[in-house]
C-alpha cells in the first residue's frame, strides 16, 4: 500500500465521518425548526381557546353569520359587488338594503381605489421631486429640498387634517362654484370633472376614428420611431376632437345645483384630501430614495453622456433614470405597502375607506372582534398583491443572472 | 427553552385572568379599587364636556356618575372620568377599562342582543333632529332632497338617516360620518355638510355654545326618538341592580321632594317612608344591593334629585335650555315618563 492509498482512504473515511456529522447537524437542525413551528402552533392554539373561552364568559358570541345582514347604514360613496342578475358579479352603488358583507367589500373598493391612485400619483411627484433636488437650478433644488423636509417631518394625520380643512373645504360653496377650464367645477362638495360617454349609435366614420385615436395614442406611449412622439399626440388629438365634432362621442358636462352638481365624474372633497396627503407625503419619501440612487449612480455616467454631447435632459431621462430605477424598485415596494397602510386615516375626514366602514359596523353590530380580522387579512392580502406586483416588475427589469 | 416558560406562562396568566374576571362582580371590583371608572363623552355640553373655564367635567352624564360614585363608594369625588366615543364605548364597557358608560347613548334592541351589555334605565327622553345654518333657507326636513347630512360614527342618527332616506325615495341624499361631534360642527360651519344631524338635545348644546347661536335652525322634524341610557357589561346583575336603583332614588327624591338643600332635615324626618328611602333609622335597602344603607342620601347629597340634576345642566340657566314641562322629561306626576318604581 503506497502513501497515497493510505491518504486516500483516511480522506474517505474522514469525508464519511464529515458527511454523517453533517447530516446529524442538518437532522438537528430540522428538528429544532420543526420543534419552533409546533410550539408556535400550540401557543396560538391556546391564545384562540383562551380568547374564545374569555369572550364566552362574557356573553359575546364569535361568529361570522353578521355578514349576512342588512347593514342599514348608507356609506357616502363607494362601489360594492352584487350577484343579483345571474351568477357574474356586477358592481353596483352601495345602499342601506344590502348585506354587511358588501359594505366591507365597499370598504376595500375605496382603499384599494385610493392606493392604486396615490401609487400612481405619488411615484410621478416622487421622481420629479427626486430628480429636482439634483437640479442644477437653486431655486428648484432647495424648493424640492425644503418641501421633502417639510413633508417628511411632519404627521401625515396633521397634513391630512390640514388637507381637509384648511384646503379643500375653503374651496368655493356649490352656490358659488365657477366652471373653470370648461368644464371642471371646484366646490367644497367635490371636484367635478366631464366625462365622456358613448352617444349611442357606432357609424363607420366614429370607428376609424377611435382605431386612429387609439393607434396615435399607443405611437405616443411606446415612441417606436424616436421624435415621432410630438406627432402622435398631435394627430391623437386630431383624431379625438374630430370624434367629438362628428358626435360619435358626447362630453357629460357637470352641472351645479342646489346642493351638489349632476353629470360628470366628481371626487369627494374627504377623497382628495386624503389623496393630496397621502400623495404629497409618499412623493418625499420616494424622492428621498430616487436622489439616493442617483447617487449611488457612479459620476462617470454623467460624464460620460456629458461627452456624448448628450443635454442634462436627455441624461437624466435616458441614462440616469433607466439604471436607477432597477435600484428603487425594492424601495418603492416598501413605500407602496405603507402608502396602502396609511390610507386607514382617512377616518380622521370621514373617508368611507375600510377602517372607516369597520368602525360603523363593529358599533352596528357589535361584532368588533370578527371585523378587526376582516379588516386585517384585508390588508394583508392588499399588502401581499402590491408586493408580488413590485417583485415581478423587478424580475423583468432585472432578470436572474444578468448582471447589471 | 426559557423563552418557551415565559409564553407558556403568559398563555396560563392570561387564561386564569379571563376565568377569574368573570366570576366577580363589577361591583365589587370598585368597591375594592375605590375609585368609579365612568365612561363619559367631553365634546357633549349638558350631558359631558369638560369646561373649559372651570376645568371640570359637567353635564347630566357627568353628575349621574358621580351619583353613582356616592352611593357605591360614600363619596361623590372618587369617581374617574374616562372619554368614550360613540364607536369606542361598548367595547370600553366590555373590556373592563371603565365601570359604567353615561354617554348620551340610545337604548336600542340590537344593542342588548348582540353586543354583551345590559342598558340602565332611560335617564333622559331624546329625539334625532337636524340642524341647518340659517343663511341657507332650509325651512324643514323635506328641503334636503339630495343634501348631504351628516352625523358621528357608530350612533343610532346614522341608520335612523339611511331608512329616513329609503322612506322618502331620496337617491343623491348622502350621509357623511365623522369621528366626533367637534368634526360634525366645523364640516356644517365650512359648508361641506348641509345639515347636521343628531339628538335634539346635542344640537341645541352645540348651537348654544356658538359664538353666534342665530346662525343655526334646529329643524321641526323629528326623525327618531331616542331614549338614553347608561348601561353596564352583560350578566352582571348585582352590578346592574345596584345602579338601576341608585337612578331610581334620583327620580324617586324628586317626587318625594327631597333636594341637596333640605337633605339634612329630610334625614332627620319621623316619616317611616322616608326614614326608609334614606336610610336614616339603620333600616334602608343598602344592604340588599351590597351598598351602604344611606346610598341613596349619599347620591342626593352630591347632585341633589333628578330635576335639580336636570335644572343644572339642561335648565333655563344654561346655554342649551331645553325645557322639561310637556316633555317625556317631566315627572310622571307632571304628564311625563320620569318614573321610579315603588320604594315601599
Amino acid at each position: 500500500m503506497t502513501i497515497h492509498e493510505t491518504s486516500a482512504i483516511r480522506g474517505m473515511a474522514e469525508s464519511d465521518r464529515l458527511r454523517s456529522r453533517r447530516l446529524r447537524n442538518r437532522i438537528r437542525h430540522e428538528a429544532i425548526q420543526l420543534g419552533i413551528v409546533a410550539l408556535v402552533v400550540v401557543l396560538l392554539g391556546m391564545l384562540a381557546y383562551a380568547v374564545k373561552a374569555g369572550l364566552a364568559e362574557k356573553g359575546i358570541r364569535f361568529s361570522f353569520s353578521f355578514l349576512a345582514n342588512t347593514a342599514g347604514f348608507d356609506i357616502s360613496e363607494g362601489w360594492t359587488l352584487t350577484s343579483d342578475e345571474g351568477v357574474v358579479p356586477n358592481l353596483a352603488q352601495f345602499s342601506s338594503e344590502m348585506s354587511i358583507a358588501s359594505a366591507f367589500v365597499t370598504g376595500i373598493f375605496n382603499t384599494a381605489k385610493i392606493a392604486l391612485l396615490a401609487i400612481i400619483l405619488s411615484t410621478t411627484l416622487g421622481t420629479m421631486l427626486g430628480v429636482g433636488r439634483l437640479s442644477t437650478n437653486w431655486v428648484v433644488r432647495n424648493l424640492c429640498f425644503w418641501i421633502v423636509e417639510f413633508v417628511r417631518n411632519t404627521p401625515l394625520l396633521i397634513q391630512l387634517v390640514f388637507w381637509y380643512f384648511a384646503v379643500v373645504l375653503r374651496f368655493p360653496p356649490m352656490a358659488s362654484a365657477a366652471k373653470l377650464y370648461g368644464g371642471l367645477i371646484v366646490s367644497q362638495q367635490g371636484i367635478y370633472v366631464p366625462t365622456l360617454s358613448w352617444s349611442g349609435g357606432v357609424s363607420t366614420l366614429s370607428l376609424i376614428l377611435v382605431t386612429a385615436t387609439c393607434v396615435s395614442v399607443l405611437g405616443a406611449v411606446f415612441d417606436p420611431i424616436r421624435g415621432m412622439r410630438r406627432i402622435c399626440i398631435f394627430a391623437a388629438a386630431v383624431c379625438f376632437g374630430l370624434l367629438i365634432a362628428t358626435g360619435g362621442m358626447t362630453v357629460d358636462f357637470p352641472v351645479a345645483n342646489k346642493f351638489k352638481a349632476s353629470g360628470g365624474t366628481s371626487i369627494s372633497p374627504e377623497m382628495a384630501a386624503l389623496l393630496l396627503a397621502v400623495v404629497v407625503n409618499s412623493a418625499s419619501f420616494i424622492a428621498e430614495i430616487v436622489r439616493g440612487a442617483i447617487d449611488a449612480l457612479p459620476k462617470a455616467q454623467w460624464e460620460a453622456a456629458g461627452s456624448l454631447g448628450l443635454s442634462r435632459r436627455d441624461t437624466v431621462n435616458d441614462i440616469v433614470l433607466p439604471q436607477v430605477f432597477r435600484v428603487v424598485l425594492p424601495s418603492f415596494g416598501n413605500q407602496y405597502i405603507s402608502l396602502t397602510k396609511n390610507t386607514a386615516l382617512g377616518i380622521a375626514v370621514g373617508y368611507p375607506d375600510l377602517f372607516n366602514i369597520y368602525g360603523t359596523i363593529a358599533n352596528q353590530t357589535g361584532h368588533s372582534l370578527e371585523g378587526i380580522i376582516i379588516v386585517m387579512a384585508s390588508y394583508l392580502i392588499l399588502s401581499w398583491i402590491i408586493s408580488s406586483a413590485v417583485y415581478w416588475a423587478n424580475r423583468r427589469l432585472n432578470p436572474m443572472g444578468v448582471s447589471r | 427553552m426559557k423563552l418557551l416558560k415565559i409564553l407558556t406562562a403568559g398563555v396560563f396568566a392570561g387564561v386564569a385572568f379571563t376565568a377569574a374576571n368573570a366570576s366577580a362582580s363589577v361591583l365589587d371590583t370598585v368597591k375594592q379599587r375605590g375609585v368609579l371608572n365612568c365612561g363619559t363623552d367631553n365634546t357633549a355640553p349638558g350631558f359631558g364636556y369638560l369646561n373649559t373655564t372651570t376645568g371640570q367635567m359637567e353635564g347630566l352624564d357627568v353628575d349621574f356618575c358621580k351619583a353613582v360614585a356616592a352611593g357605591v363608594l360614600g363619596d361623590a369625588s372618587k369617581v374617574k372620568f374616562i372619554t368614550v366615543t360613540d364607536k369606542s364605548r361598548f367595547d370600553a364597557v366590555l373590556t373592563g377599562q371603565v365601570d359604567v358608560v353615561f354617554a348620551h347613548t340610545t337604548i336600542k334592541p340590537a344593542r342588548e342582543s348582540s353586543i354583551a351589555i345590559d342598558f340602565l334605565p332611560i335617564n333622559f327622553y331624546d329625539g334625532t333632529g337636524l340642524m341647518v345654518k340659517t343663511d341657507a333657507g332650509i325651512k324643514e326636513f323635506a328641503n334636503l332632497d339630495g343634501a348631504t347630512i351628516c352625523t358621528t360614527q357608530g350612533s343610532a342618527t346614522e341608520t335612523v338617516l339611511a331608512a329616513a332616506f329609503k322612506a322618502r325615495g331620496w337617491k343623491d341624499s348622502k350621509v357623511l360620518t365623522y369621528e366626533n361631534l367637534e368634526k360634525l360642527f366645523s364640516a356644517l360651519n365650512s359648508g361641506r355638510c348641509n345639515a347636521m344631524s343628531t339628538d335634539k338635545s346635542a344640537l341645541a348644546a352645540w348651537a348654544g355654545n356658538a359664538p353666534k347661536p342665530a346662525d343655526y335652525v334646529i329643524l321641526p322634524d323629528t326623525l327618531d326618538k331616542s331614549p338614553f341610557g347608561g348601561f353596564v357589561a352583560a350578566n352582571d346583575s348585582k352590578w346592574r341592580n345596584a345602579l338601576r336603583w341608585i337612578e331610581y332614588g334620583l327620580f324617586q327624591a324628586e317626587e318625594s321632594g327631597i333636594t341637596q338643600a333640605n337633605l339634612a332635615e329630610k334625614l332627620k324626618s319621623e316619616d317611616p317612608f322616608i326614614q326608609k328611602f334614606l336610610g336614616s333609622n339603620g333600616g334602608g335597602y343598602g344592604k340588599d344591593f351590597g351598598l351602604s344603607d344611606d346610598f341613596i342620601a349619599q347620591a342626593i347629597k352630591a347632585v341633589g334629585n333628578y330635576g335639580e340634576a336636570y335644572d343644572r345642566n339642561l335648565g333655563p340657566k344654561t346655554k342649551m335650555y331645553l325645557d322639561r314641562k310637556g316633555t317625556p322629561n317631566a315627572l310622571w306626576t307632571q304628564g311625563g315618563a320620569i318614573y321610579s318604581p315603588l320604594w315601599n
